[in-house]
């Protein structure tokens, strides 16, 4: 069965160009693009992996994350930060707060896939 | 605060002008001819009461003698000492002879005035610098900017690399991804071009005042006061930043609204009536005291109207309108005196306060202060009051009468050492 990615991303240009290249590649992609109720979402519906843009309306990534390391049913779920800055200090606070791994913007579409690969187990 | 280098040659000049003997100047001050040829070489200081004595012989205030331009020289000297102390980081090894300042300056007028000068610009490029970093660092338009940049190039760079890889996309997703890519390459224009906009720098940055707010006050001095409420007066202000232009619209818009609630010839004739009183205004044309002071600044000093200074600030005692008066200043970065009335009406909204203070000095310079603060006319239940507090001030000459309340120049020039509001040293001690 298919790996599940969800994809929380609110640039519409964005979700369609990494949909393609995931589905492409095998993933069953599913989108999301509301900060505030993203953590509702992870929660109803687990996937295996998530990408997690930093700047969401509502909401923001580092705080998404934070709940999720929170909570004992998803505090052991890969995610995947892009990050449209890549400055150190954006770079700590995502380590701190518990991300697997993260990418910035503009990033290339096999970038993308390596890490997706690399950080769900076989 | 000694100034006898100064005085002494100052009256000296002065005598000289008048044609004046030495021991003829000496008789009608009540002091000995050898004595005030001491003081003449700047070889004693001198009293206030001595100085008053010779001012009247003299024929001029005594401000004049002690208060010059010089004074604030001085003080430019002094806190250019401090900063660089400061800066270095070892008082003891870089701290110039800050005792010797008055002598420095009578006897290197033009040296002084290039340092003075130096630590002018000094400050300026610090506060420059701050204020760019800040910007960079906080300015939510700018990371609006960068995000919209970053965000169209990602898609693109994602979408495009799509369709050009060895991969077969169908034709409907081509068709679309091509969209995709104009709307974003679009989007990726107009944020470039904001940004570049944004990042532009100004060609006369050395000349610029530091903030927005300073600009309006220097612009409203050479404007002129008086007839800043005029419409015509919209056209003019395109001279200033694009920052400063809606800031001075909205003052000029306050203007106007005063000068229609309180309207000329009337108001020049009740506040004479009225002796500048804004207590007495504010009952006669039903308006709130703190308006009825920002419209006796409006007021230009003729006709027996007194020269006035204003200040308004914020509830974080921040100025946002400051119109200058002789000896009367306040720091626009940086910390002012807490005595001043200024601050404090902010504890007490709604409670005018009327305050005779003085500056420091042999010769006091001392001023009537009419201050209140208000809150919000418009308040809401959502958030908390925002609140504004103004001060009309009158400089105040001839002979002292009651007991002003001492204010400083802030703690850093301000030799009043037993001090209960004093939160750092002075340089002067």
């Amino acid at each position: 069965m298919a790996k599940r990615v969800l994809l929380i991303e609110d640039e519409p240009n964005i979700i369609e160009a990494i949909s393609f290249i995931l589905t492409r590649d095998g993933w069953t992609v599913h989108t999301h693009s509301d900060g505030e109720t993203a953590n509702d979402r992870i929660t109803a519906m687990p996937p295996d992996i998530i990408i997690l843009d930093v700047m969401l309306p509502g909401k923001s990534g580092y705080d998404i994350l934070r709940d999720l390391r929170a909570d004992p049913r998803t505090i052991h779920l890969p995610v995947l930060m892009l990050t449209a800055r890549g400055q150190t200090r954006d770079r700590e606070l995502a380590e701190k707060l518990g991300v697997t791994r993260f990418m910035t913007k503009p990033f290339s579409n096999a970038e993308v896939l390596e890490n997706l690969r690399d950080m769900t187990p076989p | 605060m000694p100034q006898r280098q100064l005085t002494g040659a100052r009256i000296r000049a002065r005598r000289m002008d008048k044609a004046m003997r030495q021991a003829d100047l000496a008789h009608a001050a009540g002091i000995s001819p050898s004595y005030l040829n001491l003081i003449e070489h700047n070889r004693r200081r001198i009293a206030g009461r001595v100085l008053q004595a010779i001012a009247r012989a003299l024929d001029v205030d005594p401000s004049v003698l002690a208060d010059g331009a010089e004074a604030g020289l001085l003080q430019q000297l002094r806190l250019a000492a401090s900063e660089a102390a400061h800066a270095t980081g070892d008082p003891a090894a870089t701290m110039a002879e800050v005792d010797l300042t008055e002598d420095f300056a009578g006897r290197f007028p033009g040296w002084a005035a290039l340092v003075a000068a130096q630590a002018q610009r000094l400050a300026r490029l610090h506060g420059e610098v701050a204020a760019l970093t800040d910007r960079l660092a906080h300015d939510p338009r700018l990371a609006t900017s960068l995000h919209e940049v970053l965000s169209a190039a990602t898609s693109i760079r994602s979408t495009s690399s799509i369709l050009v890889g060895t991969e077969v996309v169908d034709r409907d997703w081509q068709a679309r991804f091509h969209a995709n890519i104009y709307q974003d390459s679009q989007r990726l224009a107009e944020a470039s071009r904001l940004l570049v906009g944004f990042l532009e720098a100004p060609g006369d940055a050395g000349q610029r005042p530091l903030s927005p707010a300073e600009e309006v006050d220097a612009w409203l001095v050479r404007h002129g006061w008086q007839g800043a409420a005029g419409a015509d007066t919209v056209a003019e202000i395109a001279t200033l930043s694009p920052l400063a232009r809606p800031m001075a619209q909205a003052w000029i818009a306050r203007f106007a609204a005063l000068a229609v609630a309180m309207p000329d010839p009337d108001f020049a004739t009740s506040a004479l009536a009225a002796g500048h009183d804004p207590a007495v205004l504010a009952a006669r044309y039903g308006r709130p005291m703190t308006d009825v002071m920002i419209r006796l600044a409006m007021v230009p000093e003729t006709d027996g109207h007194p020269a006035t200074g204003i200040a308004v600030c914020d509830g974080a005692g921040v100025l946002t309108l400051f119109k200058p008066v002789a000896g009367f200043a306040l720091p626009r970065v940086g910390a002012a005196c807490p005595y001043w009335p200024l601050y404090q009406v902010l504890s007490m909204p709604g409670q005018p306060l009327r305050r005779a203070v003085a500056l420091p000095g042999s010769m006091p310079q001392r001023f009537a202060c009419y201050a209140m603060a208000d809150r919000n006319p418009a308040p809401r239940f959502d958030r908390p009051p925002t609140i504004e507090a103004v001060m009309l001030v009158v400089p105040q000459s001839g002979p002292m009468t009651g007991d002003p309340e001492p204010v400083g120049p802030g703690c850093r020039v301000c030799p009043r050492d037993a001090c209960d509001a004093r939160r750092e040293p002075s340089v002067l001690t």
